[in-house]
């Protein structure tokens, strides 16, 4: 049985044999491998340049498998503008968090993806600030507890949610940009083919692809992996709901 | 009849994150009574039911687990 010609699925060789240092049930770990695979699959492994973030992800570029750069807190899309420009027969994405793309990095993105530059953006949304501590993030949903809102946010001192999915799609620079998840075989999937669109796009020169992955955050939000898996599909998905915001016209 | 698949694990990257345990539509997967180096119980197969899916090593965040299935 366990023989090369009956393998189905392994890891693929765009992820290094270095061990995650991420938190056991992370979703960081699922959607690193997820944009790999598309990687792999695509054949493009050494056409591809990474950027990588400020967060728990900021050691990304030791994780995939093809040319990282590491840029300042936030700065992203803007370090993905220059590497763009300047190779743009070259596949670029960023992967970023929510405290590095929605709070510090707001005008960053929202200038690169109005820009239509040609990069994939990879958001992971889990509502928190993880690496810091489990601070609250411009993501952290109303009523949601984190270490710096322990009785939940209250929107009347502490604002609103910023849904900044919603108003990258509506900026005309965009071209695709969807939401999903990678906490359940199924989702994960999805998240692989939306991933693969983007990249596929990304060739036509069509503008900014921007891939929002809801994950959990099992040590910021005190709960098991399985519990956060849980509590994401009850809580984060009526505010945050799952599917594609901005398609081509056919 | 399903076909017959297997799982290998590595269980010395493991995290025990149990993630895999609710993605395997015939519980062939339990966490062990024993840990590995790094003190978490990981992942081991528990009975021959395996028909090679792949759900667990889809949704694994740590990419442990290989997929075998038998041909046709």
């Amino acid at each position: 049985m366990i023989t090369p010609e009956n393998l189905v699925y392994e890891k693929t060789k765009v992820m290094t044999d270095r061990v995650l240092h991420y938190c056991p049930g992370c979703g960081h770990g699922t959607a690193h491998r997820m944009l790999a695979e598309v990687i792999d699959e695509l054949g493009i492994q050494g056409d591809t340049i990474g950027v990588a973030p400020v967060g728990c992800s900021v050691l990304a570029y030791y994780y995939f498998n093809v040319d990282m750069q590491e840029a300042a807190h936030g700065r992203a899309p803007a370090v993905a503008t220059g590497i763009k420009r300047v190779l743009p027969e070259k596949y670029v994405f960023t992967y970023q968090g929510d405290g590095d793309l929605a709070a510090i990095g707001t005008a960053e993105t929202i200038h690169a993806c109005n820009r239509g530059e040609n990069i994939l953006i990879v958001f992971i949304n889990n509502g928190i600030y993880g690496m810091t501590g489990g601070q609250m993030a411009p993501t952290t949903l109303p009523g949601m507890k984190s270490s710096t809102s322990p009785r939940g946010r209250d929107v009347a001192t502490m604002g609103n949610p910023l849904k900044i999915t919603e108003l990258i799609a509506e900026l005309p620079g965009t071209y695709f940009v969807t939401r999903q998840s990678v906490h359940t075989p199924g989702n994960a999937r999805k998240t692989r083919r939306a991933l693969k669109k983007a990249l596929e796009y990304q060739k036509l020169n069509k503008g900014t692809c921007f891939v929002e992955i809801v994950a959990n955050c099992p040590s910021g939000w005190k709960m098991t992996p399985v519990q956060s898996n849980k509590w994401m599909e009850e809580h984060m998905f009526s505010f945050y709901p799952l599917g594609d915001i901005k398609v081509p016209e056919k | 009849m399903a076909r017959k698949g297997d799982v290998v694990i590595d269980i010395e990257k493991c995290k025990g994150c149990e993630v895999c345990l609710s993605a395997c539509p015939h519980e062939v997967l339990a966490l062990s009574n024993e840990v590995n180096s790094k003190g978490y119980h990981y992942t081991v197969k528990v009975n021959s039911a395996c028909t090679g899916c792949a759900n667990c090593a889809v949704v694994c965040p740590d990419a442990v687990i290989t997929v075998y299935r038998e041909k046709k």
